[in-house]
């Protein structure tokens, strides 16, 4: 723009080369490394794709719908059999890599709050073993972690004979723990009504009571409210029917316990060791996010009278939340392809399933493929989410 | 994680190399020019390749390793091992970072239409099961194993003869599934699953590294057919000839009486067939013909000896698996075992 603007307008003008113009010199520049970019890449992808195919390496994905013709031992919310597709395979082990990472996010986001604030807690010893905490399991490697669960849920634990009978038919073992399944009998489906009439009605609950509470500054006992309507309402229902539920309990069989359903201690080894790792992690995120709030921001609010735990709640919370995220993210994409680690203790996670694919057919190219595509959406759909709630945190400017 | 990354950064890096390598030599020549054969071996199972207390590969499949180096260079030591598990053996022989795979691999249609080829049959096996008969005390046969967790490591076709097994007789299993054979031996040592499948040379072997080994017993059923050998990149017939060559060698030299330490007095034999496997014929080009010297067979029977006497020090009465000689001896003694002929 500049260079216009100076640019004397005359007959002059018309004789600079195009070329000695930054600008179209600039995009000239531009196109040239663009062209050679492509250039090359369609080179090494031409080169690539007649090299594996000369080499039987690569066929393309049409392997995929055959049949695999081996057994995954944990595959909730589908039917999976030896009879499915190799597909179908994948996706069960792209459940269980979703499954154990949710459950692993929910729960070292928990525990990573806790032992986050207990650092900053007044009191000597919860202030130390938080500390403690969080310097052993951030030194030590992930896979460490899990071998210790699953090496010390083995040991620990009885063989399927001696199980550990616990509270409502529940058992432990080293197979796994078995807990009974409710199997819901007729009219149980009024309960589900209720339940989401419960719902909605918190919701409409919880919007007058604030427009009350802005309107008078009188305030109304929403959670109460909400938790009498979440849970006497389905109760209500299902006592109208009768109780329609009965329990499918485990019992004792020839090797093992059969009927209800289990965790087993790959998933449970997999699981707590990712938690407790990725909350040492968290709980120092929660420490500078906490400690980021400036004192004078606490100062004030108590100025203004407002009690310590309302501070905490309204004022350095919300604040501390925007340092906080951002660098939750990344723990959460960690603990995610972490989870890859599954392999080592047999958990059928996708890249465990992926590898016996990988395997039985040979196609390493695509199923590698398939691999840096999935664990790739996965973190750009998780760092989407978590864009979408920092947005939503940030400071509103008025 | 770490493993992932690797395994993608190995795969970029292959493609990069993919994308650029020119069409190579054969193997044989190649294997020539490198001076020694890099061969793909299983990562420790005893009788069959397992680095002994001097640190040294030893077993059934490393000697033939070793018999092949002999056939090319008349020197058993030009060889190099690289131990691979279940999962990682084909991709290392597809990628060409080892020359043949000789660890106890079954011939399948599938494996032999995905790039490779199978020269021959080092031993015939069969899957089976072991239990602990100390804690299983009522069970002797694999049919009484309905609601068994089974112990299995992915990848292999065991894996996927038990999912067959246990569907045609309508029992139920539960798959506990690991990659590597210590974290498979390891889970079915802890109590982890009731049953360990595997070949059944294989369940011999792993028996002798279980805490107990005297409380295991392998079940009788034999639920499948898994004929084992070594294997080759499809597409270079001359490499895959040495190889096909080596283990008929050795077959035909134990047909023929021929053994390590009586093979250099019988170069002088007068035995007209005798002369011809070993070389001695005038004017042979059978060794040549093969890429090879014509004393080649000499080589490899003075290295190694033998087809029945790798077998019998290796796995059979010399060892401590003990394994009889059964389908694998000579078709001669009602075994299965036949090595076309030399000339
Ligand atoms: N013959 C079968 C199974 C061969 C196999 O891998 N067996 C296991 C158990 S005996 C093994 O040798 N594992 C050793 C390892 O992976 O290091 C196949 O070719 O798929």
């Amino acid at each position: 723009m500049a260079s216009q603007d100076i640019t004397p307008v005359g007959a002059d003008s018309a004789k600079v080369s195009l070329l000695n113009d930054p600008r179209i010199r600039g995009y000239i520049y531009q196109a040239v490394v663009l062209a050679v970019i492509f250039g090359v890449g369609y080179w090494v992808v031409n080169n690539t794709i007649a090299n594996l195919q000369r080499a039987h390496l690569a066929s393309g994905f049409g392997f995929l719908d055959g049949r695999s013709g081996f057994d995954i031992s944990s595959h909730p919310f589908t039917n999976y059999s030896s009879d499915s597709t190799y597909i179908t395979a994948l996706y069960v082990g792209f459940l269980n890599t979703l499954l154990v990472a949710v459950a692993g996010i929910i729960t070292a986001t928990f525990l990573g709050f806790i032992i986050g604030v207990g650092r900053l807690s007044h009191n000597w010893l919860i202030r130390k073993l938080c500390t403690v905490y969080v310097e052993v399991f951030r030194n030590i490697p992930p896979l460490l972690v899990i071998f210790f669960w699953y090496s010390g849920v083995l040991a620990i634990l009885p063989q399927a004979r001696q199980s550990i009978a616990l509270p409502f038919s529940t058992y432990l073992n080293n197979r796994g723990f078995f807990f009974p399944v409710p199997v819901f009998g007729e009219g149980a489906w009024l309960a589900g009504v209720a339940f989401v009439v419960a719902l909605i009605g918190t919701f409409f609950v919880r919007r007058w009571a604030y427009k009350r509470q802005m309107a008078t500054g009188q305030q109304f006992p929403v959670l109460w409210t909400a938790a009498a309507l979440i849970i006497g309402l389905p109760l209500l229902a299902f006592g109208l029917k009768g109780f329609p539920l009965t329990f499918d309990r485990p019992v004792l069989g020839a090797f093992n316990l059969s009927g209800g359903s289990l965790v087993g201690p790959e998933f449970m080894s997999l699981y707590l060791a990712l938690s407790f790792y990725t909350a040492s992690f968290i709980a120092e995120i929660v420490r500078s996010g906490i400690r980021g709030v400036g004192r004078g921001q606490s100062e004030a609010a108590h100025a203004l009278g407002l009690r310590a735990g309302t501070t905490t709640r309204l004022v350095v919370v919300p604040q501390a939340m925007r340092i906080i995220i951002p660098p939750l993210s990344s723990q959460y994409l960690n603990l995610t392809k972490n989870s890859s680690l599954a392999v080592a203790v047999g958990y059928p996670d996708l890249f465990a399933v992926g590898g016996t694919i990988l395997n039985q057919t040979g196609r390493s190219i695509e199923v590698v493929a398939i691999f840096i595509i999935v664990y790739l959406s996965l973190s750009v759909a998780t760092s989407l989410f978590m864009n979408w709630f920092n947005a939503k945190m940030a400071l509103v400017e008025r | 994680m770490k493993n992932l990354v690797l395994k993608s950064v190995l795969g970029a890096s292959a493609l990069v190399l993919l994308a650029t390598a020119a069409a190579s030599a054969g193997t044989l020549d190649d294997v020539k020019k490198k001076g020694f054969v890099q061969c793909g071996v299983n990562t420790g199972l005893a009788g069959f390749a397992a680095p002994n207390d001097k640190g040294e590969w030893s077993g059934f499949d490393v000697d033939y390793c070793r018999a092949v180096a002999a056939a090319v260079f008349g020197d058993a030591t030009k060889v190099k091992f690289t131990p691979l598990s279940a999962k990682d053996r084909l991709p290392a022989l597809q990628s060409g970072e080892i020359d043949v795979l000789i660890r106890n691999t079954t011939w399948t249609l599938s494996r032999d239409t995905q790039g490779f080829d199978f020269p021959g049959v080092n031993y015939y096996d069969g899957q089976g099961f072991m239990i602990n008969s100390k804690k299983l005390s009522g069970i002797n046969s694999a049919l009484q194993l309905s609601g068994a967790s089974v112990c299995v490591q992915a990848g292999t076709t065991t894996e996927l003869n038990l999912a067959d097994y246990f569907k045609a007789n309508k029992m139920q299993y539960n798959p506990v599934v690991f990659e590597k054979l210590e974290e498979v031996n390891a889970a079915y040592d802890a109590g982890r699953c009731d049953v360990y499948t595997t070949d059944q040379s294989g369940l011999y072997a792993i028996r002798l590294t279980l805490s107990a080994p005297d409380d295991h017993v392998v079940l009788p059923e034999i639920i499948s057919k898994e004929p084992l050998g070594p294997v080759v990149r499809q597409g270079d017939s001359q490499w895959a000839d040495v190889v096909r060559w080596t283990h008929f060698a050795l077959l035909t030299a134990e047909e023929l009486g021929i053994t390590k330490a009586n093979v250099e007095e019988l170069t002088k034999s007068d035995s007209p067939e005798i002369k011809r496997v070993l070389g001695q014929e005038a004017n042979t080009k059978l060794g040549t013909d093969l890429g090879l010297t014509n004393d080649w067979v000499v080589n490899i029977v003075k290295a190694v000896g033998n087809y029945g006497e790798l077998f019998e020090s290796n796995v059979g009465a010399g060892s401590k698996l003990k394994i009889a000689r059964g389908i694998n001896a000579q078709w001669s003694k009602g075994g299965l075992q036949y090595a076309m002929p030399i000339r």
